[in-house]
């Protein structure tokens, strides 16, 4: 890796380990895991449940601390870059409050970081175009489908303008054809606000589709077997995942899943 | 139309029940009221009478059964009897009146009330400190138990007794009873209620950097509110028979509580009954108007549709 893009990393590994310590002993989640990710980037993490994803992404959020190696964020340590408002974060469940509307649900990390009302406001607006809800502010949470309910919530961690967008399977829950619509507004969405984006798949497809950078992972101990830097342009209409070169990607990306030994138990 | 149906049916049923029971209640009394008026009853001595069962009285004097819910002082009055006898005590007496159920009511409420309000804040209080401290919720929560365990029928003359050492008397002793039994559901739900958000959640006000109070006051008290109106409904309930419970060892002039000490000493039955439906209609209309507050609040929050 050459100077120029070390210094355009903003989320930078080195080593890291995380051993969790449970009562049938120690579970190695992560395990001398490297990587650089790179200003605008969008990179997926790829690979069989238990392999780590979702502790590395927590990582990043400092929701979990490393035993081992170094992990900055924009430079910082995670804790410092989560007080920096450095990154929104996207669960599996779309987690709205019941008893907010969605312009108040997308409201809350806006009160609880002290923005002015007519900021919020502002902000509400903006974001609500962004994932495509104009019109649906005034709309409780259960009079949404899925679909939608998982975009109010990544309006939600867009509201407060960070700019690392960390997913964890956001789309897991949906099916198909709603999620083929999500990916492709989201790529839209990540062209339009050139955020660095962390998103959590075990979908294929998915992770070439999206990304810039592909992490493959293994379990038992967590780590990462293969990055590859998808040759996909930045423009990528749905019937993409036609082409040679897609088709490539996907090989290269099931090979490294199966280099992981990761379906022999 | 169907459920009125089957509301009413069941109600036919509890009432003709009713009035079977009053027969072999009251055959004796009935019976020897009638010899008393010279008339011809079987067997005509009172001692054989006493050996015949029930039944077997009905049997030989069945003339005598329409008199069975007409007595005066039935062992156990008939519908008609408790509800002539509302009627006259609440529509037909001025409220003022002491002999106004209406006014008894009235002074059983507001120890209720009183009393409701105090264990509720108390709990919410205890709730919010167990949540929050696990000193609290090691220590409190135990003797928060053990407090349900002792009877209050044993408790309350003791409360009445030190209260009035202290020259407290009147509404206040009937009120702590009172939130002595509604503090601990309170407590229970809402523990439950401000720990009902999921580590997810929680996880989302951490990504934001919330602070303690922020999380409390976005998420755990807003989540806790359906499990608050739950322990609303048992504590209001609580509240009433521990105001009523309070009545009865001070030998109180007024209250529900005391019509039923007052009907039981001059062997007044219709008067015991009335008072336990007065005190039955009042909690059904307490956790009712709390049932419809509930709504009203859900649906306003988004949480009820
Ligand atoms: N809080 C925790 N305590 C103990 N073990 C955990 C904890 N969180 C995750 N693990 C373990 O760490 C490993 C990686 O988990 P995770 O990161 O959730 O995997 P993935 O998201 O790839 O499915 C799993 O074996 C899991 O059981
Ligand atoms: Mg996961």
């Amino acid at each position: 890796m050459n100077t120029e893009s070390r210094a355009a990393a903003v989320i930078e590994a080195n080593h890291l380990d995380l051993t969790f310590q449970t009562n049938d002993g120690p579970v190695h989640a992560l395990k001398d895991v490297n990587l650089a990710i790179n200003k605008g980037d969008f990179v997926s993490f790829i690979g069989p449940s238990g392999c780590g994803k979702t502790t590395f992404l927590r990582c990043i959020a400092a929701l979990e601390t490393p035993t081992g190696g170094s992990l900055t964020v924009n430079g910082m340590t995670p804790d410092e870059a989560r007080r920096n408002r450095a990154y929104g974060y996207v669960f599996q469940a779309a987690g709205l409050y019941p008893w907010r509307t969605i312009s108040k649900n997308i409201k809350l990390p806006l009160e609880i970081m002290g923005f002015s009302a007519s900021e919020q406001e502002e902000r509400v607006n903006k974001v609500l175009e962004l994932v495509d809800l104009e019109g649906f502010g005034g709309k409780f949470p259960w009079q949404l489908s899925g679909g939608m309910q998982q975009r109010a919530s990544i309006a939600r961690a867009l509201a407060f303008d960070a700019d690392i967008l960390l997913m964890d399977e956001p789309f897991g829950a949906l099916d198909e054809i709603v999620r083929d619509h999500l990916n492709e507004q989201l790529l839209a969405l990540w062209a339009r606000t050139e955020k660095t984006i962390g998103f959590v798949t075990h979908s294929i497809p998915e992770a070439v589709y999206l990304s810039t950078k592909i992490v493959v992972m293994s379990p038992r101990p967590g780590r990462i077997t293969d990055v590859i830097d998808s040759p996909l342009p930045k423009d990528r209409p749905l019937d993409i995942r036609d082409t040679p070169e897609f088709i490539e990607v996907a090989h290269r990306v099931r090979d490294g899943l199966r280099a992981g030994h990761s379906y022999d138990d | 139309m169907k459920q009125v149906i089957a509301v009413l049916t069941v109600l036919a049923a509890i009432v003709g029940l009713w009035y079977a029971a009053c027969v072999p209640m009251n055959i004796k009394g009935v019976l020897t009221e009638q010899e008393r008026a010279g008339a011809q009853v079987q067997p005509p001595s009172a001692k054989d009478r006493r050996d015949l069962g029930e039944f077997g009285l009905i049997a030989g004097n069945s003339f005598a059964i329409p008199a069975t819910w007409e007595q005066a002082r039935p062992r156990l009055p008939a519908p008609h009897q408790v509800a002539v006898e509302m009627w006259k005590t609440t529509v037909q007496k001025k409220i003022t009146s002491k002999r106004s159920l209406i006014y008894h009511a009235w002074v059983t409420l507001s120890a209720t009330m009183l009393g409701f309000v105090i264990g509720t804040g108390l709990g919410i209080l205890l709730a919010v400190g167990i949540v929050h401290s696990r000193v609290m919720d090691l220590s409190v929560m135990p003797w928060a138990i053990v407090s349900q365990t002792i009877p209050i029928i044993a408790l309350a003359p003791m409360i009445i007794v030190v209260l009035y050492s202290v020259g407290i008397q009147g509404i206040l002793p009937k009120a702590v009873i009172s939130a002595y039994l509604s503090f601990f559901p309170v407590v229970v739900g809402m523990v439950k209620g401000l720990r009902s958000p999921d580590a997810m959640q929680l996880d989302l006000l951490r990504t934001y950097s919330a602070n303690g109070s922020q999380r409390f006051w976005k998420l755990r008290l807003p989540a806790s509110m359906p499990y608050l109106f739950t322990s609303l409904k048992i504590g209001i309930a609580a509240s009433l028979v521990g105001a009523i419970v309070g009545e009865l060892p001070t030998g109180a002039v007024a209250g529900l509580g005391a019509r039923l000490l007052a009907g039981s000493y001059y062997g007044q039955t219709v008067q015991i009954w009335s008072a336990l439906f007065a005190a039955a209609l009042l909690a059904a209309c307490l956790v009712g108007l709390l049932g419809v507050i509930e709504r009203s609040v859900l649906k306003r929050m988004g949480m009820a549709q």
